[in-house]
């Protein structure tokens, strides 16, 4: 039985908790400071990285490897072409204005500066976001927080930045949590695993003595829905609270209960029970109990995702003949399938935005990750190969993550939806199933 | 790897054997390669009649399908019905039908297809006059391949519904 380590997860938890207290105490520098003109256009084919550069932070000595988190951020966003440390023209001091000529003539166009320093128990960090052209501050904040959580302070920068110049929201404060493998192909462990979104504070969740799959973040991100062996019985559903660790299955049905997703406001779970040969939907009340039968088919239904205003479900069938997507309401009615192009399709996930839903396409031997809209318009493949599977979105909608089986292993990879951008998410070993939290300062 | 050089049939034959090495060796449970004892292979069509052994060597613990299908072939139903012949015999037997699907799939919906393949063999094997109460079923979906390799000659061989023995014996 998978028993779920809940102590390594405390000091993730605990360093959030106190960070959002003190989030309380944020505050704007330049609320009076001229607007800048400091913005890029995401679609289109010319498309180039705004070079910028983010000068290490003052103060503390923390304050160069926040710096390092967010140029390593903004460079893997695509977004962004951070200058390289060693060509920054000076060191700017926090209080006075940077030497914009200095920065003009290295190529930046947008320069950000910073300071960490100690107050107490806690580290205040504040920083600037210059628009190097006109010499006007775009933004600055300031934020408290425990010492621990130093990296999140980087986060949450890198998505202001981020957000200010694209006009999006941000999706750096994230977290992923996914299947961690090691051992052989053939006798292959797979555990539970958090972290933050670049790889940092990797932690187990689950020992390993039994399979962990298909793990989903609940709406708050204090929760994972998976699936699970558990003394020898068929695979079931499972929903443990990162915080405690403690893990409770989810109804107690004769057959097989597997692919779980949250319903967006948190109060529910979508997920397939195997009843004979076939799988159908049902929705679960997590209050309540009570469940709901939502497909009624001799075939496969599974994969069920809802769209973010939880009015509508999109799923997988074979019902006719192979893998196919297919849209329904909330409460089953209107069924109708929506992928009618060339191969099998199977994995979707509704975007956090609700433009678009992604999916592992299947076709000549080559799995691809692709996007189309609601509708089933507008498909587009963001990487094909030998095999790409699972799709997750970032919580704005702008980026993915999958993982590609590359010979000895699976790993987990980032795109966008461009298809611009396609970047290794690091992990210490083997990964696949990831799933992406919702923006942690807004849950 | 293990099975990459050999045609299907013969390959087949290699992993019965094998796991009757294993299941002889260390009475496991499930088809697990890595148990393997060539060693052994030797001996196991002198397995006692009715044993776990027996039925794994002379018998036949497993059956094949199509790529994304949950139709019996011929081959099959011919391993299937010496598998409800063998279980009629002895009856002291319970078993579990384990379904498995090879890794060119979905996680998700292979966990749905290998519980259909399970579910097909159990189904053939209750219509052959096999109790129910003796059967359960149980699904893997790509997670424990038996061939480790990148080509087809290992998928079809992890696109299985294997007969696991348990309780009772000899």
């Amino acid at each position: 039985m998978t028993r779920i380590l809940s102590a390594p997860l405390a000091p993730l938890i605990m360093p959030r908790r106190r960070f959002l207290t003190g989030a309380a105490a944020f505050s704007l520098l330049g609320v009076t400071a001229a607007r800048a003109d400091l913005t890029i256009t995401l679609s289109g084919g010319d498309f180039k990285p705004m070079p910028i550069a983010i000068a290490d932070f003052a103060g503390d000595q923390q304050g160069a490897q926040v710096a390092g988190v967010i140029t390593n951020n903004l460079i893997r966003s695509g977004i962004f072409a951070p200058l390289e440390k060693s060509k920054h023209p000076e060191k700017p001091s926090f209080d006075a204005a940077p030497n914009f000529g200095a920065w003009q003539a290295a190529g930046v166009q947008a320069l950000v500066t910073g300071r960490v320093s100690r107050e107490g128990g806690r580290i205040k960090a504040e920083f600037r976001l210059w628009d190097v052209g006109t010499g006007q501050q775009a933004v600055g904040q300031q934020y408290m927080t425990d010492p621990a959580a130093w990296r999140r302070v980087g986060h949450m920068i890198s998505d202001a930045v981020y957000s200010k110049v694209t006009g999006e929201k941000g999706f750096f404060d994230t977290r992923i949590v996914f299947v961690s493998e090691s051992g052989p192909k053939d006798k292959r462990i797979k555990r539970l695993a958090i972290m933050d979104q670049d790889g940092a504070n990797y932690r187990v969740l689950s020992t390993g003595d039994s399979l962990a799959l298909t793990p989903r973040f609940s709406p708050s991100s204090q929760e994972v829905a998976y699936m699970s062996f558990a003394n020898g019985a068929e695979p079931r559903v499972y929903i443990v609270d990162l915080q405690g660790g403690k893990r409770e299955a989810v109804g107690n049905f004769p057959g097989m209960s597997f692919s779980p997703r949250f319903s967006p406001d948190g109060n529910g779970i979508i997920m397939s029970l195997q009843q004979g040969s076939n799988a159908n939907i049902y929705f679960m009340d997590l209050n309540s109990q009570q469940m709901r039968r939502l497909t009624n088919t001799a075939a496969i239904d599974t994969s069920p995702s809802f769209s973010p205003d939880g009015k509508r479900i999109v799923f997988e069938s074979d019902r006719g003949g192979g893998q196919q997507i297919y849209l329904m309401d909330a409460g089953g009615g209107g069924q109708q399938r929506i992928s009618f192009g060339d191969g099998r399709y199977g994995t979707p996930v509704w975007s956090p935005k609700g433009d678009y839903i992604a999916f592992t396409k299947q076709k000549s031997g080559s799995f691809a990750i692709g996007i189309m809209k609601p509708d089933g318009s507008g498909e587009r493949i963001l990487t094909e190969g030998f095999h790409n599977e699972g799709p997750t979105w970032a919580p704005n909608g702008r980026y993915l993550m999958y993982f590609s089986e590359q010979g000895a292993g699976p790993k987990m990879m980032m795109v966008d939806v461009s298809g611009r951008v396609k970047v290794p998410v690091p992990t210490p070993g083997f990964a696949s199933d990831p799933a992406w939290s919702p923006l942690l300062s807004e849950t | 790897m293990l099975f990459s050089m050999v045609s299907p049939k013969v390959a087949k034959l290699a992993a019965a054997a094998l796991v009757a090495a294993s299941l002889g060796a260390c009475a496991s449970k499930t088809d697990d390669p890595n148990a393997l004892n060539g060693g052994l292979a030797g001996r196991a069509g002198a397995a006692v009649p009715g044993s776990a052994q027996d039925f794994v060597v002379n018998v036949g613990d497993r059956v094949f399908f199509e790529t994304d299908s949950t139709e019996l072939t011929p081959t099959a139903v011919a391993t299937l019905d010496k598998q409800a012949g063998w279980l009629g015999r002895y009856p002291r037997y319970s078993f579990t039908v384990e379904g498995h699907a090879d890794e060119r799939g979905t996680r998700e919906y292979n966990f749905a297809l290998s519980a259909r393949r399970a579910e097909t063999v159990r189904n053939y094997l209750a219509a052959k006059g096999i109790a129910s109460n003796r059967m359960r079923t149980m699904s893997y979906g790509k997670e424990r391949p038996v061939a480790v390799c990148d080509d087809i000659s290992c998928w079809s061989q992890n696109r299985r519904a294997v007969t696991v023995l348990s309780g009772a014996g000899s």
